[in-house]
């Protein structure tokens, strides 16, 4: 018995919300007295055995060029294999691009229950039981999980990285490795950005900032704080901002420790993509947008007016 | 070529989230159904563009729910597809929906299985995925875009801060969102000429649930937002960093 932790590469270094998946899936071996390993595919730099430090115990690698692309089928087939391997009775995904495509092929092969998007660690006083978000962010369901096997996806940034003095053992997986049917013929990533899913603070404009040449007021204050930059339907459908940077029903959902939304007046479409988020700062010069229902924080003001000052202040704060 | 467009019907993306029965039930009364937004607006309409690019095109169309779901079926042959079935279920369970699927699609024999992204109510993300597997099918999720070349795929999917273009032979299942196709409104034609496309109904095969529902909570209710004066917008930055703590 174990809980074996899928953790997810890019270009060879493991995704913060894998890291996230390792710290939740170390506590939930720890709630049903058993230990956690992860599983790490393809060509990585990063220093397995310091995954150790995420609490867990071993790490099963397979090193192979087929696996630095995602090809759910072949995937699915390599971890089914580790968890037989490793008699893993909870499989942990993070809820992010891969997770979507694998974990529920997985489910389907093992005839395993799933839960997708998980935010809280299971309920094992009775059963197993786990709370996902369901109605896009509206709403919580807790999913009873009746099956000998138990997949679990986290959803990104809905639980804290922990870390112990820790090394795991690091373990080549002997698994045969599939042809892909899938052929990756591109990759388009844009660099120099934090991405918006796996940022911890997003700042975010709206038609309120009346073109994208004064899109600065984003920019700067996202600089500033490291952080990712996103937008409201409108914008991305006039074109002023990337369509990769629209968040709401359509687009992204996210959920950031800080979404601070800069004239996006917040209609219900777009708070389904952002009300997971921990804190929401709304600045908007209309007093009934409906955005400063849902926020945490807010200022009824004009954005050109407020916004210099704030991007000053935080200047001034981180010293820069 | 042979298109299966898997659709789902959603309550409508402004009603009102409420339930009953002890919290265990979605409160449906009242409420306003739609078709899942990225079954329609992307999965289905962008098989119609590929219909019209190919006239000699298939395209069916599957749902898994009771009789009540037939006004959203009829609407989404409104805006395209040859026929549709209905597999006469209604579950939560996503294993027991996606098996449902894969024996219609098995019989099928499909070119092609297209879903939305996931359903804005229960936002699993897991039915094409599981189909794509009972099926053993390459299965390609999160796609921005998808044509044919020479009778291959070509599709660009969305990865972590940026996008992917794979290309695979047919058959594949393909999760749909935004990029793939607009959305599209039916026309009197199309409204008219629904009524008489067949809609087959099926009884489920027997499958059993992997997971239940035991309740809902709703989101505790938000304190209320701090205003704080355009006049002194500094204090906003104070209360982030000494109060709020996210920067």
């Amino acid at each position: 018995m174990s809980v074996l932790v899928f953790l997810d590469q890019s270009e060879g270094q493991i995704k913060k919300s894998s890291l996230e998946a390792a710290s939740y899936g170390a506590k939930v071996a720890e709630q049903l007295g058993t230990t956690a390993e992860g599983i790490v595919l393809g060509n990585v730099t990063d220093d397995v055995a310091a995954l150790g430090k995420y609490g867990l115990k071993k790490v099963h690698t397979l090193k192979n060029d087929t696996l630095d692309h995602l090809d759910a089928q072949v995937f699915t087939n390599v971890i089914a294999d580790a968890v037989a391997s490793s008699s893993a009775t909870v499989v942990i995904f993070s809820n992010n691009f891969s997770g979507k495509a694998i974990a529920p092929r997985l489910s389907a092969k093992l005839k395993a229950g799933f839960v997708s998007g998980a935010v809280a660690l299971p309920d094992t006083s009775n059963g197993f039981v786990v709370k996902k978000n369901v109605f896009s962010g509206k709403a919580f369901a807790n999913i009873s999980l009746n099956t000998a096997v138990k997949i679990i996806s986290l959803n990104p940034n809905s639980y804290n990285i922990t870390t112990i003095d820790a090394v795991a053992e690091v373990a080549a997986l002997s698994t045969t490795v599939g042809a892909p049917k899938v052929i990756v013929t591109a990759t388009n990533k844009i660099v120099g950005e934090v991405p918006l899913t796996e940022a911890e603070i997003v700042i975010s404009g709206g038609r309120g900032l009346k073109g994208p040449e004064n899109w600065g007021l984003v920019t700067d204050l996202a600089k500033l704080l490291g952080a990712a930059t996103a937008c409201s339907r409108p914008v991305a459908d006039i074109g002023w901002r990337p369509h990769h940077e629209h968040v709401g029903q359509t687009g992204l959902a996210i959920a950031p420790n800080l979404y601070f939304a800069i004239g996006i007046s917040g209609a219900i479409q777009h708070l389904a993509g952002v009300n997971r988020s921990k804190v929401i700062v709304v600045i908007n010069k209309d007093p009934e947008a409906p955005f400063f229902k849902a926020a945490d924080y807010g200022i009824v003001g004009d954005a050109f007016e407020v916004m210099p000052k704030i991007i000053e202040a935080v200047r001034k704060l981180k010293g820069a | 070529m042979k298109i299966l467009v898997c659709i789902s019907k959603t309550p409508d993306t402004t009603a009102k989230i409420a339930f009953s029965d002890n919290n265990t039930k979605f409160a449906a009364d009242g409420v306003q159904w739609i078709i899942n937004p990225y079954d329609e607006w992307y999965a289905l309409v962008r098989a119609i563009e590929l219909k019209e690019a190919a006239p000699s095109t298939t395209i069916h169309l599957v749902t898994v729910g009771g009789a009540d779901a037939e006004p959203i079926i009829r609407k989404a042959l409104a805006l395209g597809g040859d026929e549709a079935i209905r597999i006469n279920a209604d579950s939560h369970d996503s294993f027991y929906i996606a098996s449902q699927i894969a024996e219609v699609a098995r019989q099928g024999a499909y070119d092609l299985i297209f879903t939305g992204k996931e359903t804005i109510d229960y936002n699993g993300s897991s039915i094409g995925g599981m189909v794509a597997e009972l099926l053993d099918l390459p299965y390609v999720s999160l796609a921005i875009k998808f044509d044919l070349i020479d009778g291959t795929a070509v599709i660009i999917r969305e990865i972590e801060g940026g996008e992917e273009t794979d290309k695979i032979s047919l058959p594949v299942a393909v999760s749909c969102q935004k990029g793939m196709a607009e959305q599209r409104i039916p026309n009197m034609k199309g409204i008219m000429g629904a009524r008489s496309k067949p809609l087959k109904v099926v009884e489920p095969i027997a499958v059993e649930a992997l997971t239940s529902i035991v309740s809902f909570d709703l989101p505790p209710a938000k304190a209320g937002v701090k205003l704080v004066s355009p006049e002194n917008p500094e204090e906003l930055v104070r209360l982030l960093h000494e109060e709020a703590k996210v920067f």
